[in-house]
């Protein structure tokens, strides 16, 4: 009786919290949306106020598409991310599963060495990286962007990847290599399949920073072309003059094509298929 | 010809030695049980033939010809998993023909292997579902069937009724034997459950921490075993062994009785109290602690009234002992 109260006043002190979460999380991407499609003068006399008849304008939207490269710059970001992401699952989810499926001396050595990156900025190397990057010619390349991304995403990747590959059944691996099928079969067909969960997850994770980041593109592909979305809403920040229609318009775009991408991971996590495979 | 021989096997993990010294022959259509309580190495055996796991030394010979650097595909061997290990993402159908896809078998034999398997095991209505959409009974058919579609020199069973409950254990170990006779194949199987390795096999392995302990057929080991491990392994409830209570026992020799070969009787040279009683309605198990301390169990035929707490004498045909010395070998009074 008392048990039934209780679990009820805990559903919904559980639920309050996560409400209060999702409002407080949410306040600044509304702000940001609702203001994008006001006029400059209504932003800042009631920068909480929903656009109304008076305040409503487009022109912020108006600026950001003519500057002409914005689409450029949305391509960018969404190669660089997609790019990025498509790596570290690839190669996080081979080492993976060789760390997890194969006995080879300095196999625990190797874990820790691949695991020491989670702990390491990789911006402290940002110099050699720039260094490296001039020397092979691959300045304002997004694959320079790429592949550091790729390095800063893999340590994550192949710990929690690690870890899930050691949970698929033994015998369903053992069972393929009766029937014939080679490793790789093995690890693209059957494994990655039951780790699609954990494949999501890594994805989420590193989908967000790669997407934001303005440190790297900065650095090491600023030039027009090559672009990210964050850096080149930059240009709407001057030192005395910011055009806040323009900066507030381009950052509600830039959470466009991340939430595609979310949503898409996310089904993902769904677990249906791996259901009945072993016991 | 001989299906399997395997000559001074050894396995270790490191410096663990799993597999010590393993030499066996399985004939043509025999049915093999590996028995042994866990941890005895007898699934690291099973790999080892399998070729899922490399012998650290030794021979390894399928069907005359020595595999020891074969990979499992190719050692003409099928496998069943304990945990089933079906394909999820493949049908019925599917699982069963993915190796012979692999093999480049022609399609019409593939059609005609998967349909005489379907055919054999009754699984015509679920051809189509996957894995997921099957009960654990049909799961392991189905992991069954693709097992009988390679048509193997040796087919491999690893523990495959551990995981399927009481009643539908009975019927898929039927079911097996059943299959052993149709097929006439060279089988082996491994268990830690002495019933199944009884009724199942031509030929029982009994292994303990990684080395046979004595090879037979289930009658020659229940009748005559070569210790008092194997004795006290096959048989149940298991056999009994008296260090003191039997009266006129030599010093230093533990005799063994097995639960049924006890008979109640007015005076005998084990005497007791009755600490527990089980009712089975065809059987009663007694269990009885001896008047030297000692825990025995009786198997009595039909029903007895017997109450906790009564004292009792027990009688046994000398002819149904073991005895056994200080290092457990048999011994031959």
């Amino acid at each position: 009786m008392s048990t039934a109260r209780s679990n009820r006043f805990n559903t919904f002190a559980a639920h309050g919290a996560l409400i209060l979460y999702t409002l407080i999380a949410l306040f600044p991407v509304f702000v940001i949306v609702i203001n994008s499609f006001k006029t400059r003068k209504a932003i800042f006399r009631e920068p909480l106020a929903m656009p109304n008849s008076d305040s409503f304008s487009l022109i912020g939207y108006e600026t950001v598409l003519k500057q002409g490269d914005f689409f450029l710059y949305f391509q960018n970001s969404m190669i660089v991310t997609v790019g990025s992401l498509f790596f570290i699952l690839l190669f996080g989810a081979m080492a993976a599963f060789a760390l997890a499926e194969y006995r080879f001396k300095g196999n625990t050595l190797m874990g820790l060495y691949l695991a020491l990156g989670i702990m390491i900025p990789i911006r402290i190397g940002t110099v050699a990286i720039l260094e490296m990057m001039v020397q092979t010619g691959l300045v304002n390349t997004l694959w320079a962007l790429i592949l550091v991304y790729t390095a800063q995403g893999l340590p994550l990747a192949v710990f929690i990847l690690s870890e899930f590959m050691r949970q698929v059944s033994d015998d369903l691996k053992n069972a393929g290599r009766i029937d014939g099928l080679n490793e790789y079969t093995i690890f693209f067909r059957l494994v990655l399949p039951l780790v699609r969960p954990a494949m999501a997850t890594v994805a989420v994770f590193n989908m967000i920073p790669i997407w934001n980041d303005l440190w790297f593109p900065l650095i090491l592909a600023p030039a027009e072309e090559v672009k990210t979305l964050t850096l080149g809403s930059q240009v709407f920040i001057g030192q005395f003059v910011t055009d806040w229609n323009a900066v507030l318009s381009a950052l509600s775009l830039a959470i466009l094509p991340v939430m595609g991408l979310y949503v898409i991971f996310s089904r993902q996590l769904i677990r249906g298929i791996t259901s009945g495979a072993v016991k | 010809m001989t299906a399997l021989v395997l000559e001074n096997v050894c396995k270790s993990f490191g410096e663990v030695k799993v597999l010590k010294d393993i030499n066996l022959t399985v004939e043509d259509g025999e049915f093999v049980v590996f028995v042994g309580p866990s941890g005895c190495g007898k699934s690291t055996l099973l790999r080892v033939i399998a070729g899922l796991e490399d012998a650290t030394s030794g021979i390894v010979s399928i069907g005359g010809d020595v595999v020891n650097n074969t990979p499992p595909a190719k050692r003409g061997i099928a496998m069943v998993f304990q945990s089933y290990a079906l394909y999820p993402h493949l049908s019925v159908k599917g699982n069963m023909a993915l190796g012979l896809k692999q093999e480049k078998q022609p399609n019409s034999v593939i059609e005609e292997r998967v349909a005489k398997a379907v055919q054999m095991l009754d699984l015509g209505a679920y051809i189509d579902r996957r894995p997921s959409d099957l009960s654990g009974g049909q799961r392991q058919r189905v992991a069954i069937g693709r097992a009988i579609v390679r048509e193997p020199k040796l087919f491999l069973f690893d523990e495959p009724l551990s995981n399927l409950d009481a009643a539908l254990r009975m019927n898929t170990r039927i079911e097996i034997a059943d299959l052993h006779r149709k097929l006439s194949a060279s089988m082996i199987y491994v268990t830690h459950d002495q019933t199944e390795a009884m009724t199942l096999a031509d030929k029982i392995v009994v292994l303990r921490d990684g080395r046979v302990e004595q090879v037979g057929s289930p009658m020659e080991l229940y009748n005559n075993p070569a210790n008092q491990f194997v004795a006290g392994f096959l048989g149940a409830p298991s056999m009994n062994f008296l260090k003191t209570s039997v009266a006129d026992a030599p010093d230093g020799i533990t005799t063994g009785i097995r639960p049924e070969h006890l008979t109640l009787a007015k005076s005998g040279p084990i005497t007791g109290n009755v600490t527990h009683v089980e009712q089975l309605g065809g059987d009663t198990n007694i269990l009885v602690k001896t008047n030297k301390d000692e825990m025995l169990t009786v198997r009595l035929f039909g029903q007895h009234p017997s109450q906790v707490g009564e004292a009792i004498n027990l009688n046994f045909a000398p002819e149904n002992a073991f005895h056994f010395d200080n290092n457990q070998n048999r011994v031959h009074l």
